[in-house]
Order: structure tokens, then sequence, then C-alpha cells
């Protein structure tokens, strides 16, 4: 692919896709804008959250909260569903049909789901062993900082039931197409968020 | 929680008390039955301004129209006019409010008539009014209408968004009007530090009023922003490079990056403040470890940008303005661009000048205090570069032209008064005095305020196809300006006198003259206010002779002129190509302006979409829900925001063709105009024979 057939950042649609590929610039040059401005919005609650690590009022700390392995486990089914997304943004590209996206989107919402159970089964944890939100600052901070990235894959992962309808319904059309490709960024967006929540929160934290 | 919970009690906190009027009835005495009578009033006064609109409505049978061609539009000029007519509405509750307070202070001296209490709701509304509702969506609605045209698009890139977006400002602003009548808005002011602003201290509806009508308002315009950015970078005409574009629209971009970038900070601060209250969180409390600074920092952190989000679209109207009505092009385009690029980094590195005095080491403020002087450089350049630009220029003192030259200078008085404001030991000495009150409004009405009604009066013949009154436009520019300077020098004085801001009342009978005078430039902005309203009247009902349907009444200088006053739907019939700056004035110099074009061709344009009108009212009833404690219709309304939202992403058959034809017969007719009209000369643009049609001032060239 020449330089001047290159839309966007990240994985284009190319020129296979005629009309689609043009029109993917304007949509996904805003969603780019839009991620930046997550960004900041994560960049805020991170900053809250160090601010506030402190602040435990008494209360318990990340040592007594946090549980490593869990977190882990959490980081690689993430981390999983980013490769298992890649690999549906490619069968979109190269047209290796819809079975196979649809294949590759399921997997992909399979590891979010996976990944949400475990991250509800460590809160649920954590207030057991006294760790609620209402408890400290610090708690409060925690509290605005994971569950927004976890509410984000929750969102995350309604886009993608409603993109496999929309597949159901239309096939792969333009509108479609972009939908794959917001969301497969907003994805990927949301993994480099956890990577920052887990070196940040978890391994700093227990460190 | 429970179901019983969820519908027990079904009006959550509503009841009889909530309503203006009541407590004067409980418990009859003096102040209470003047606050009373005051409230109830301003409630009646809103009641009734929405039966007469209701029923003026229905009368001319107009609901259909509204729906159809206003409310459910997509198109960038109605939602622009739009957001213009939402401003002015809430700039009159504002004003009035204003006149009250300094009413009030002349009459201070020992008591006054206004409560405390209530006195702290008309600040803390006239401040979130003025900035959120006012200036933020009159400032959208002006880059709406104007930014696609002078770029050569036709559309937004979003157009769905952008009615989104209104719908989310709309709703923001109704909700800050349905506090008049049920129940008190936050008496924290317009910034509401906690911990005043928590549950502790306010456990009743006012913060949480503010809290959802800024929340609705940020999330409206970080979408705007977004809209806005990608608007500029994916849709300009060919040929149009950025150092081609008209200030206005550079100016467009950074107020839409900084809304991009500020408004997260306020989402978040409003967010944690919201979790404080209605979940016992600790982010901002006195005890658990809660810390009120952070929202201090985050508060500024968007509080400050803000500001320039308010300002740099007026710089870029005064850039139009001045250049247009002095015959030339913009002195120093390239400094003015990286001037106003300038401002937008360095908003975001001087929050913390608004909290100077709460605890920071000498140093930190040193740094802080030093980076805010920094932009009275960009900014001097910007005075200079219009001053270059008017000196020998072919001058037209028209109502956009005066608001520019005395904002010129109040302006560079307000911003002397900033600078003095930046250092932390002058600082000390007068913050959270009224000489505070003096700066900051010193910057905003001459540097935002003047220069979005200059633009409105520049940009009104092309959206309505007539000019405006020019008579009583300069009533209502000469009240603006002297009512200004009455209203707000004497604060300075009184500030360095020692009278507090937000002060109800006060024992020293020595502020008493200065007060008065205060209070009668407030009389004389509530005059311009109605100059103003005259003014449209006047205008709508000798339209016919103010026509200007060619579409160029000023000479104007880019793209937006170029097309005929009102634009068609699609605003150009064939894509302009652009070879220089000031293209429309290259375009008439060189005998290429008003070309009848080749062949058209068919024209795609987006939908009508009730998404904006439908999440603009969930989004208030998920707000009012909030509010009041009423759980079901929180949980209903946002069951149905998602999905909308979902059904939306169904929707497919979403543009609709404007066809060759319908675009060649418009064409036609607007060049037939143009051939017929006379071209006048600078001298009576301002007189009737203006049809918009400008006569070339250079030999050789006519239009």
């Amino acid at each position: 692919m020449s330089q001047d057939t290159i839309k966007h950042p990240g994985l284009n649609l190319g020129c296979a896709h005629g009309g689609d590929h043009d029109a993917a610039e304007r949509v996904m040059f805003g969603f780019w804008l839009f991620l930046m401005s997550d960004a900041v919005l994560f960049g805020m609650v991170f900053s809250t959250y160090v601010a506030s690590l402190s602040a435990t009022a008494g209360g318990p700390g990340p040592r007594d909260l946090y549980n490593i392995r869990s977190v882990f486990i959490e980081t690689l089914l993430l981390l999983a569903s980013s490769f298992t997304f890649g690999m549906a943004s490619l069968a979109l590209k190269y047209k290796h049909g819809e079975t196979r996206l649809i294949g590759w989107l399921t997997v992909t919402l399979a590891l979010g789901v996976a990944f949400l159970g475990f991250e509800s089964h460590d809160f649920v944890t954590m207030f057991a062993k006294g760790g609620a939100p209402t408890r400290s600052g610090f708690l409060s901070a925690f509290f605005d900082l994971v569950p927004l990235h976890g509410l984000h894959v929750t969102g995350g992962c309604i886009w993608l039931v409603c993109l496999v309808g929309q597949i159901a319904r239309y096939g792969l059309d333009t509108r479609v197409k972009l939908g794959i490709m917001r969301l497969a960024l907003f994805w990927h967006f949301l993994d480099i968020v956890w990577i920052a929540i887990f070196s940040v929160v978890y391994l700093a934290g227990l460190a | 929680m429970s179901l019983a919970a969820i519908i027990d009690p079904p009006l959550g906190r509503l009841s009889l008390q909530s309503l203006p009027f009541w407590q004067m009835l409980q418990h009859p005495t003096e102040a209470n039955v003047i606050n009373g009578v005051i409230a109830t009033g301003a409630a009646c006064v809103m009641v009734l301004g929405a039966i007469v609109s209701f029923a003026l409505i229905t009368k001319y049978r107009k609901w259909g129209v509204l729906w159809t061609e206003w409310l459910t539009s997509t198109d960038h000029k109605k939602i622009g006019i739009m957001y213009v007519a939402l401003a002015f509405v809430m700039a009159a509750r504002a004003l009035i409010e204003a006149c009250l307070m300094r009413a009030q202070q002349a009459f201070g001296l020992g008591g006054g008539f206004v409560s405390p209490e209530h006195f702290a709701e008309l600040f803390s509304t006239h401040g979130t009014i003025m900035i959120f509702f006012v200036v933020m969506p009159f400032l959208t609605g002006v880059i709406n209408y104007a930014m696609p045209l002078q770029i050569g698009a036709r559309e937004v890139t979003f157009p769905r968004l952008n009615s989104i977006s209104l719908g989310l400002t709309a709703a923001g602003a109704l909700l800050v009007m349905v506090s008049l009548l049920i129940g008190k808005f936050s008496t924290g002011g317009w910034f509401g530090y906690p911990p005043y602003t928590e549950a502790n201290f306010n456990p009743g509806v006012g913060p949480d009023y503010w809290i959802w009508a800024l929340s609705l308002s940020g999330l409206a315009s970080t979408f705007t922003g977004i809209n806005f950015v990608t608007t500029i970078w994916k849709e300009r005409a060919p040929g149009m490079r950025l150092l081609r574009m008209p200030l206005f629209t550079w100016t467009a971009l950074c107020t839409s990056i900084l809304m991009m970038f500020a408004m997260p900070p306020l989402t978040i601060a409003m967010a944690q403040l919201a979790l404080d209250r209605y979940l016992g969180f600790h982010y901002f409390t006195n005890a658990h470890g809660g810390n009120m600074m952070h929202f201090v920092n985050l508060f500024w952190m968007f509080g400050h940008p803000e500001v320039y989000i308010l300002i740099l679209p007026s710089f870029g109207i005064y850039s139009e303005v001045v250049a247009t009505f002095s015959g030339k092009t913009l002195y120093g385009y390239r400094s003015m661009v990286m001037a106003t690029m300038a401002i937008a980094i360095l908003s975001f590195t001087v929050w913390l000048h608004h909290f100077f005095t709460m605890g920071q080491s000498a140093d930190i403020n040193a740094v802080f205090g030093i980076a805010s002087m920094l932009i009275g450089i960009p900014t001097g350049v910007k005075i200079y570069d219009w001053m270059w630009t008017m000196f020998r220029g072919r001058i037209r003192f028209t109502v956009p032209m005066v608001y520019s030259v005395g904002f010129i200078f109040l302006f560079v008085l307000g911003g002397m008064s900033g600078i003095l404001l930046a250092d932390p030991g002058v600082d000390y000495q007068v913050h959270n005095s009224v000489f505070l009150v003096a700066h900051f409004h010193n910057v905003a009405v001459p540097g935002a305020l003047f220069g979005l009604l200059a633009g409105y009066h520049f940009w009104f013949p092309k959206a309505f196809g007539f000019r405006l009154s020019e008579r009583w436009g300069m009533v209502s520019a000469v009240c603006w300006i002297a009512g200004f300077m009455l209203a707000f020098f004497p604060l300075y004085a009184l500030g360095l006198m020692g009278l507090p801001r937000r002060t109800v009342s006060y024992t020293e009978p020595s502020y008493v003259p200065l007060e008065m005078v205060a209070f009668l430039g407030a009389i004389l902005v509530i005059a311009a206010l109605g100059a103003l309203l005259v003014q449209l009247w006047v205008s709508i009902k000798h339209r016919n002779e103010n026509r200007v349907f060619v579409g160029d009444p000023w000479d104007g200088r880019s793209l937006e002129w170029s097309v005929s006053a009102p634009p068609p739907d699609y605003d150009f019939a064939v894509i302009p190509v652009v070879t220089d700056r000031d293209a429309f004035t290259a375009a008439k110099e060189s005998g290429n302006a008003y070309q009848r074009p080749g062949a058209c061709a068919d024209i795609e344009l987006p939908k009508n979409s009730a998404l904006g009108p439908a999440l603009g009212a969930i989004g208030l009833a998920i707000a009012f829900g909030l509010v009041w404690h009423i759980w079901w219709m929180v949980i209903l309304s946002a069951l149905a925001a998602v999905a909308t939202t979902i059904s939306s992403g169904f929707a497919r058959d979403t543009t609709r063709i404007v066809p060759a034809q319908q675009v060649q017969r418009e064409q036609q007719r607007w060049i037939a105009a143009a051939a017929a009209a006379t071209a006048i000369s600078r001298a009576d643009e301002c007189k009737s024979s203006n049809a918009g049609l400008a006569e070339q001032e250079y030999a050789g060239v006519s239009a």
C-alpha cells in the first residue's frame, strides 16, 4: 500500500473497500479525537488516585486489598481480547467472510465478559475486607479509576453485541465497517489504559 | 436498592415546600414576603413566557414547522441560529439578575431588601448561566453558522452529533430555568467549592441542580469540540490550506481543541462531587481522607482554558470585523495565528492563579504568576495587529466596528488589571474583593460578549437575508459600552477600598456613592438589552427595505459572503477552489465572483433526525430525577437513553439528495439577482440601496 492511500493512523480498510475506505478517513479522525478527550478523562482520575494514595484515613490500604493473582489473570484476558479483536479487524480488512469475523468478535466478547467477571469478583472481595469506597479518600479514588475502566469495557461489550446485530441485519455495509473499526480502536485504547492501571495501581501498590 | 425504595415516595424529595411562595405563605415575615415575591415573580414570568410561546405557536399552527424545520434539523446553519436564540433567552434572565444584585448592593448599607440566601442564589445562577448558557451557546452557535461556510464545506462532519449537543445544552439550560420554579438553585457560586457544596453543609437540591446542569453542558461541549475540530481538519475546500483559513476559523479551531481537552476535568469534578453527595464517597469531604484541593485543581484545570474558550472566538470575530470594515486584509495574519495558538497552549499552564492564597509555596505561586503574565504577550500582539489593520484603512463605523473599537480600549484595561492580579503579592491583597469581579467582567464583557454581539450584527444579514437596524444597533452598543464602564469601573475602586465580592450588605457608608454609579450602569445594560430587542423587532418589520439577497452587504473577504443570503441548504452549489487567503476578495478582484456554475450535480445532505431533541429530553428527565431523588424516573430515562442510542446505530437511511435541477434553478435565480443588483459603494452600505452587491474600488475590475 502506498503512503497516500493511508487514510488515518491504525489499521486501514485498504483500497479493496472502495468508497468505504475513503469514508473511514473523517469518521476515524473524529474517533481519535474522542479517544484523546477520553484519555484526559482517565488522566484526571489517575491523578486523583495518585494524590489520594496516603488518604487511607486509618482504613485498609493496597496491601490489604489487592490480589495480584486475580489482577494478573484479568490482564491476560484483556490482552488476549485485544489480540482476538486484531484478528477480527484483519478478517474485516481481507474479507475473510462474515462468519469468521463474527467468530473472532464473539471470542473477544467472551474474553471481555470474563474480564468483567473477575473484576467484579475483586470488588466484592474488597468490599468484604472493609474496602468500600465510602471508607476513605483513597478507596473513593480507587473506585473512581478502576470501575471507570470497567464501565468503558462494559460499554464496549454492549457496542460489540450491537455491531453483531447490525451485521445480522445489514451485512457488512459502510456503517458496520466503520463501527467495527472504531470499536477496535476503543478496545485497544482500553487495553492500554488497563496496562497503566495494572502498573500504577496494582504493581506500584504492592511493590 | 429494593423496588419499594425506587417508587416510594413517588415524587422523591418533591413537595409543596419546593414552590417559591410556600415559605412566604407559611411564615409571612417581611423578609420572607419580599424574597418570596421576587422569586415567585421570576417564576411567573418564566411560566407566562412558556404559556405565551405555547399559545402563539398553537395559534399560528407552527408546531409542525418548528419540529420539521428547526428542532430536528441537522443543518449547521439552523443549529447555529437555535444556539444563539437560546443564548439570548438565557442572557435576559442573567442580566435581570445582575441588575437585581446591583440594586441590592446599592441599597445594601446595613441591610438591603434581598436575603443573603437569595442573594447567593442570584450570583450563582448569574455566573452559571452567563458562562455555560449564554456565552458558550452563543459562540457555539456563531461557529456553527459561520465556520463551515468559511472553509467551503456543506456540513459539519457529524451533523447528528451536532444536534445532540444542542439538545443537551438546551436540557442544561432548561434545568436551570426549572430551578426557578421548583426548589432552589445552588448558593455556592459558579464554581461551587466543596466542602460547602457537600451534603453535610448543603443537603438541599441546589448544588444538585448546579452539578447536573454543568454536566449536561460539559458533555455537549465535548462533543461540539470533537465535531468542530474534525470539520476544520477534514472538510476544508480544495486549496483551503491551514494558513489560508480565515482567522475566525483559526480561533474556532483553537477553541474546539480547548473544549476537547478542558471539559473532561469538569466532567470528573462534577462526577466526584455527585458521588460524594449521593453515595457518601470521600473525594472532597473534610473527614475520611477527602481533600477539597482536588476539586479546586480539577475545576480550574477546566476553568482556565474555559475562559479562553469563551474569548478566542470573539478574537476571531474582531479580526473579521476589523479587516472587513477597514477594507484591508488582516495585518499580521501569521502572528495572529501564532498568538491564538500560543494563548490556547498557555491556557493550560496557569490554572493555579485562581487560588494563589490556598496554601502553595511562594515558588509555585511565582511560576504560575509568571506564566499568567506571559499570556499578555500574544494578546498584546493581537491588539497591535487589529490597530495596524485599521491604519490607513477605509474604516466605516458600523455597529460591529463600534463594538470592536470599544473592545480594544476596554480590553486593554481589563488585561492590565489581569497582569496586576497575576502577581501573587498583589493577589493576596485584592483577591476575593470586587476588584476581581471588575477584572473578569472587564475581560469577559468587552472581550467575549461584545465580540459575539459584533458577530451577531455582522452575520445576521447572511443568516436571514436582511440587515439589522443600524440606529437601534448603535443605541444598544453605546448603552452596552457606557453601561459596562459605569457598572464595573467603580468596582475597581470599591475593591481597593476593601469591599469583598458576593457581599449582600455592608456597614461602610463610603461605599454607597460608587455602588449607586454601578447600579446606574446595570440599568443602562438592561436598556442595551431592550434596544437589542427593539432592533430585532424594527428590523423584522422593515425587512423588505433591507434585503441583501445577493449576499455580500459589507464587501466581505471570506467564502461565507460568496453565497446568497440566506445561503441555500447545501451552502455551495459547487465546492469552491481556494487559491489565496481572503478567498472571496481574490475572486471579486479577479472578476471570478458570481459565475454561473457549469453543470450542477446532485448534492447529498444529512436528513433530519429526532435524536437530538430526544436525547435532550431524556437528559433533562435523568437530571431532574437525580436532583429530586425520583429513582424510577432516573432508571427509566437511562434505559431510554441506552435504547435510543442503540437504535440510532441501526438507522441507515440518513441522507437525502438535493436534485441537480433544483440546485441549478436556485443558482440561476441568485446569479440573475446579482446581475440585476446595483453595486453600492462603501459609503452606502447602511442604506436600503444595499442589495448585497459590493462595488469594487479597484480600477478596471467590476463584480
